[in-house]
């Protein structure tokens, strides 16, 4: 003893900060494998990301716990405030997006097991992009980097014009040659299900903001991209 | 909870005359813990902490029922010497009271007093509390300083050290904080954090968000009742009484 104490309850902080990073880092991963096992068509790997999701919902518990905790004993203000207060829609976001990481594998475990005739290229392109949304919305959380979320409000836009296009093309698949019915629903399925995931990567983006630099952006399009 | 705890009270009754304050409190203080009682102004709590270390038979007309357990022994029997229970069951007050001495000579009477008398051994002792007081970095360098001399935050570390140097086993503490600005205060809030590794604490505070940062338990006291006590945790987001509930809130008191 003799060197200054850190506060415990900036201790708590850090432990709060850390778990959410390791939930961001597992939704990340089942977002990647369920992309991977879509493309390469692997049922296994799809069926490890279902399987897996309930350790993403007991982080959300976990993380939901400890913010009620921290509020009720530590009366925090400030930027501890607004960082808790970030902490804990973070949480729910990320959740989410677990969520939709099963409905991706669930789709690539039932097109695994259909005959290989469909593939949309914009769809490897949508999932690169949502994939690098999520990351760096979470590096911006870790960081505390506003100019690195306002990055990825910008590309929300791009995956909605992809999205739109994908399921209009797949639609007109579809017409063409019924026989990919099965396949299309599953890719347009997952085209949907990624254009969620940037979605709420989005959100996670505008929180970090706010906590960065206790300015909401969120609904207000002249903060965003010019639009 | 805890199966072995420090201090165990057991059907409590404190009279000022005629008047009871305390109707027959029965609770278990766990060890190395904090534990916190809260209530309004005139419910007990600081009753119930003064009879802890018997400081109420120092009151006049003060008549005290049923049982004080430490490690054990009734604190109430007869045989008990109650200046070896003061130094056992320290006591830190709300106004900090230094003797008008150096700080060394403030924390090395204790010691002094009860027979230690070698110079390098009362230099250790006086060093070790200090430190755990949290204090020794601010004043190492001129402990002939009187103890008057420095700050209240400094003054109140200076009381624990005080109490710490005849090695006690509890400290109770009766608002320790309430005269006190807001970063001496936390000082203080983390030093309690820090002790209770080591030492079993009660501490009486009106300050509720203080009980709540400082505690591993809360008991709620309300006109000389225990009405719940639970872990703070707990206390604060979840209490059982409704009387709790509304007091934590603000609603009433």
């Amino acid at each position: 003893m003799g060197q200054s104490m850190q506060r415990h309850f900036v201790q708590e902080l850090e432990i709060l900060k850390t778990t959410i990073i390791k939930m961001g880092g597992m939704t990340e991963h089942a977002i990647d494998d369920a992309v991977k096992a879509l493309l390469e068509r692997r049922g296994d790997l799809a069926k490890m990301v279902i399987e897996q999701d309930p350790r993403i919902d007991a982080f959300e518990i976990e993380i939901d716990d400890a913010v009620v905790d921290l509020l009720a004993l530590q009366q925090p203000v400030a930027t501890d405030l607004r960082f808790i207060v970030a902490a804990l829609k973070i949480n729910s976001e990320l959740e989410r997006i677990g969520d939709h990481a099963v409905n991706i594998a669930q789709s690539a475990l039932q097109y695994s097991t259909l005959p290989p005739v469909l593939m949309h290229d914009d769809i490897p392109r949508m999932a690169r992009i949502a994939r690098g949304m999520l990351h760096d919305a979470i590096d911006g959380f870790i960081q505390n980097n506003a100019p690195l979320c306002r990055g990825v409000l910008k590309n929300d836009d791009i995956i909605d014009d992809l999205n739109r296009r994908v399921v209009k093309e797949l639609v007109e698949n579809i017409r063409r040659e019924p026989v990919c019915l099965d396949q299309a629903l599953e890719l347009v399925r997952v085209s949907r299900n990624l254009e969620r995931v940037a979605d709420l990567s989005t959100n996670i983006a505008e929180e970090v903001i706010f906590m960065a630099e206790a300015r909401v952006v969120k609904h207000r399009f002249g903060e965003r991209d010019g639009k | 909870m805890d199966h072995n705890p420090k201090i165990l009270t057991r059907g409590l009754s404190v009279y000022y005359g005629q008047k009871q304050a305390l109707r027959e409190i029965s609770m278990d203080v766990p060890r190395n813990r904090v534990t916190a009682l809260i209530g309004p102004s005139g419910c007990g709590k600081s009753t119930y902490l003064r009879s802890l270390n018997r400081m109420n038979d120092l009151i006049d007309n003060v008549r005290t029922t049923g049982s004080v357990e430490i490690d054990g022994l009734n604190i109430y029997d007869r045989a008990v010497d109650v200046v070896e229970l003061r130094k056992r069951v320290g006591m830190i007050f709300q106004k900090s009271n230094p003797f008008p001495k150096s700080i060394f000579d403030n924390v090395a009477y204790g010691p002094r007093i009860n027979g230690v008398g070698d110079r390098r051994r009362l230099e250790e002792i006086v060093e070790k509390s200090l430190k755990r007081a949290a204090l020794w970095d601010e004043i190492k360098d001129d402990l002939r300083k009187s103890g008057l001399a420095l700050s209240g935050g400094q003054q109140q570390r200076l009381c624990i050290a005080r109490a710490l140097a005849v090695d006690p086993g509890v400290l109770l503490m009766d608002e320790p904080a309430s005269a006190l600005d807001p970063i001496a205060t936390a000082k203080i809030e983390e030093l309690i954090y820090e002790l209770k590794q080591n030492y079993t604490i009660v501490i009486v505070t009106h300050n509720m968000q203080q009980a709540a940062r400082v505690s591993d338990l809360t008991a709620f006291f309300y006109i000389g009742e225990l009405v719940e006590m639970g872990e703070t945790k707990k206390m604060f987001t979840t209490p059982e009484k409704k009387q709790t509930e509304e007091y934590i809130t603000g609603r009433f008191g």
